[in-house]
C-alpha cells in the first residue's frame, strides 16, 4: 500500500513534526515501504485474542499516599530553555 | 591489565597488585589514545572517575567493600547521570545535564563500580548499526569499515576493543544482544521489569529493558547483581526476588534441554553463520545437555508486531519533546505550533521521525484496531509460542543475528532491510523473556554469536549455561586485531 502527501501531512501534523516539501518524496516511499512489510499481520487469525500489553500482563501497584519528593523546581527550570519569574516561557498562545 | 576479568581486576584490588585509580587511569588512557578509531563514547568524565576510583581505593584499604567496587565502567547515553549530559545520540538532547541518576546509575555507583563516561548508540536507541547517532557513526573494532550493531554499538565497540571492562545497554528488540554478537562479546538482556527503567530514556515502554554488557557470562552476572531488583519509583519493576547469580554459574548442564526452534535455522540464516551456532550447540551436547528440534509457533509474526508496537510507543513517549522543558528549541518560534513542530524537525534524525509517524498512524482514528490492537492480539500469540516451547525444553537456542556485521552505510538507505537483522531478537522483547548472546566464534575474521532464551526471570539459568560454555571455549577470549594494542 502507499501513502499519499495528505495522509502525511495529516500525521505530521498530528505528531507535531514540521516535513519540508523536500523530505515527501523519500518519506512517502519510506513509510509505504514499512507499512507493506507491517501488512502481513492482516493474514492472521486473530479473532477472540485478547490483546497483550504488557508482557507480564502486570497490574498497577499502589503505593501509600505520603509526600516522598522534595520541591526540586529551581534545578529544573534551570535545564529550561527559556523561564522567567519561575514560569516556561512559549510564544504567545492568547492574542 | 585490560584483559583480566572483572573478577580477576577485583582480586588485584584486593591483593594490592594495583589500585582503582591506577585501573582507572589505565582504561582513560586507551580510551584517549584509541577511541579516535572506534568514536564509541559521547562525553568522558576523567576527573569524576578519578575521584571516585580514589574513593574505592580507601573504601578498599579499610577492607571494605564488594566485588564491583573500583571496577571501571561505562553507561550507555541513554541512562541519566546527574549533572552529566545524558544526549540519547540526540541532537534534541545535546544540551540535556540531567538533575538526576537512573536506577541503575545509583546502584552501579552504590556497588562501588567507577563509571568513565557515556557510550554512543543510535539515536534514541533506534537502530540496528549505531549509524544514526547525532555524534557520528560507532566502527567495529574487528573491522573499522563495518558497523558495531546497534542501538547500544558504543557500549559493545567499548568493551571489545578493551577500553572499558563493562558496560551497560538496553534492549527494546536486540540492542544489547545483536551488538554483543556482532562485537563479539557477551550481552544480556533480562526479562522485563528485571532492572529498573528509571531514568533510562524511554523508546517502547512495554519492550524497553537495560542490562549488562561484558566479556564473559561471569562478568555479567556479577553486573546484574548490582543492577537487578524491584524499584519503588518504576511501577513496571517486578518484585521478584533476587538469586544469588554468582553462585549458579557452575552448575552441571546433565539433563539440560536445549530447544533448537527450526523457524531460526530456515531461509535467511548465513550459511557460515549458521556452522559456527551448531558447533557450540555441540560443545553444549558435550557438556551434558540435551538438544530438542522444537517449532515456535507465530515467529514469523515478530517484525511486522514489533514494527507497530514499538513506533507506537515511540509516538507517545517521545511527544514530551518540545522544546519547553528541557532540550533543544527551535529559534526565534513564530508561534506555539512552529515551536512544537520546527524543534522537533531539527531536534529529531531521520529513523526518530519516521517512526513516530509509523505510530503516529497505527494510533490515529480509523486505523487503531486494524494495527495497534491486531498487533497486540500477535504479541499473545507470539508469547503463546514460546509458553508452548517452554512445555518442552529449559532454553531455547538459536542465531543472534542473520550473519556477521555488515558495512557501514550497507542498509542505512534501506530501514526495512535495517529491520531484517532482529530477524531473532525481536520476538523475546515482545513475550518479555531474558535472553543472553555470547561469542560463538568467526566468520570470515568477524563474530557470530549464539542466543539463549530462557523462562520468565532465569537469567541465572542463562548465565549458568554461558559460564560453562566458556569455561570450555575461548571465543570471550578473542581480541579484534590490534583492538587490544
Amino acid at each position: 500500500m502507499s501513502i499519499e502527501q495528505d495522509e502525511i501531512e495529516k500525521i505530521a501534523a498530528l505528531a507535531r513534526i514540521r516535513v519540508g516539501e523536500e523530505q515527501m518524496g523519500d518519506l512517502s516511499r519510506r513509510l509505504s515501504e514499512i507499512l507493506d512489510m507491517v501488512e502481513q499481520l492482516q493474514a492472521v487469525d486473530t479473532s477472540g485474542v485478547e490483546p497483550m500489553a504488557h508482557p507480564l500482563d502486570a497490574t498497577a501497584t499502589l503505593r501509600a499516599d505520603a509526600v516522598t519528593e522534595t520541591d526540586r523546581r529551581a534545578e529544573f527550570q534551570a535545564i529550561a530553555p527559556a523561564v522567567e519569574d519561575g514560569l516556561y516561557l512559549v510564544p504567545k498562545v492568547i492574542e | 591489565m585490560h584483559d583480566l576479568s572483572i573478577a580477576q581486576m577485583a582480586e588485584g584490588l584486593r591483593e594490592k597488585r594495583f589500585s582503582s585509580v591506577e585501573l582507572t587511569q589505565h582504561f582513560l588512557d586507551r580510551i584517549a589514545s584509541l577511541d579516535e578509531r572506534y568514536n564509541s563514547f559521547i562525553s568522558v568524565c576523567g576527573d569524576e572517575a578519578l575521584a571516585a576510583a580514589q574513593a574505592a581505593d580507601a573504601v578498599l584499604a579499610g577492607g571494605e567493600g564488594g566485588p564491583l567496587t573500583g571496577i571501571p565502567i561505562a553507561h550507555k547515553d541513554i541512562f541519566c547521570t546527574s549533572g552529566l549530559r545524558t544526549s540519547c545520540a540526540s541532537r534534541m538532547l545535546d544540551n540535556f545535564v540531567p538533575p538526576y541518576d537512573a536506577t541503575v546509575v545509583d546502584k552501579l555507583r552504590r556497588a562501588g563500580s567507577v563509571n568513565l563516561g557515556k557510550t554512543n548508540m543510535d539515536e534514541f536507541a533506534m537502530g540496528s548499526s549505531n549509524e544514526s547517532s547525532f555524534y557520528g557513526a560507532v566502527k567495529n573494532p574487528w573491522d573499522a569499515s563495518r558497523v558495531p550493531g546497534g542501538s547500544s554499538g558504543g557500549s559493545a565497540a567499548a568493551v571489545a576493543a578493551r577500553l572499558v571492562p563493562a558496560a551497560t545497554g538496553t534492549d527494546t528488540g536486540g540492542s544489547i544482544r545483536q551488538p554483543a554478537a556482532l562485537c563479539g562479546i557477551t550481552g544480556l538482556k533480562p526479562t522485563y521489569g528485571r532492572v529498573s527503567r528509571l531514568g533510562m530514556i524511554a523508546f517502547a515502554s512495554s519492550l524497553d529493558q537495560g542490562g549488562p554488557m561484558a566479556r564473559s557470562a561471569e562478568d555479567c552476572a556479577w553486573l546484574l547483581q548490582a543492577m537487578a531488583g524491584h524499584d519503588p519509583l518504576d511501577s513496571t519493576s517486578a518484585a521478584e526476588a533476587v538469586p544469588d547469580y554468582s553462585a549458579s554459574l557452575e552448575q552441571s548442564l546433565e539433563g539440560l534441554r536445549i530447544g533448537l526452534p527450526k523457524e531460526y535455522f530456515g531461509e535467511g540464516l548465513d550459511e557460515q553463520t549458521a556452522v559456527r551456532v551448531r558447533a557450540a550447540l555441540d560443545e553444549l551436547e558435550k557438556l551434558g545437555a540435551t538438544l530438542v528440534e522444537v517449532s515456535l509457533a507465530h515467529s514469523e509474526l515478530a517484525i511486522p508486531t514489533y514494527y507497530i508496537i514499538a513506533p507506537a510507543e515511540a509516538s507517545t513517549n517521545l511527544s514530551r519533546y518540545d522544546g519547553v522543558r528541557y532540550g533543544y528549541r527551535c529559534e526565534a518560534p513564530e508561534d506555539l505550533y512552529d515551536l512544537y513542530t520546527r524543534t522537533r524537525d531539527e531536534g529529531f534524525g531521520d529513523e526518530v521521525k519516521r517512526r513516530i509517524l509509523v505510530g503516529t498512524y497505527a494510533l490515529s482514528a480509523g486505523y487503531y484496531d486494524a494495527y495497534y490492537k491486531k498487533a497486540q492480539q500477535a504479541r499473545r500469540l507470539i508469547k503463546q509460542g514460546f509458553d508452548a516451547c517452554f512445555e518442552q525444553v529449559d532454553v531455547i537456542a538459536g542465531p543472534t543475528t542473520p550473519g556477521p556485521a555488515f558495512g557501514l552505510g550497507a542498509k542505512t538507505g534501506d530501514p526495512v532491510a535495517m529491520y531484517l537483522e532482529d530477524v531473532y531478537t525481536l520476538a523475546v522483547n515482545l513475550a518479555g523473556l531474558p535472553a543472553l548472546s555470547l561469542p560463538a566464534g568467526l566468520v570470515d575474521d568477524l563474530p557470530v554469536g549464539l542466543q539463549l532464551i530462557g523462562r520468565h526471570f532465569d537469567e541465572a539459568r542463562l548465565l549458568n549455561i554461558g559460564h560453562r560454555f566458556q569455561q570450555a571455549t575461548d571465543w570471550h577470549r578473542m581480541t579484534p586485531p590490534g583492538g587490544a594494542a
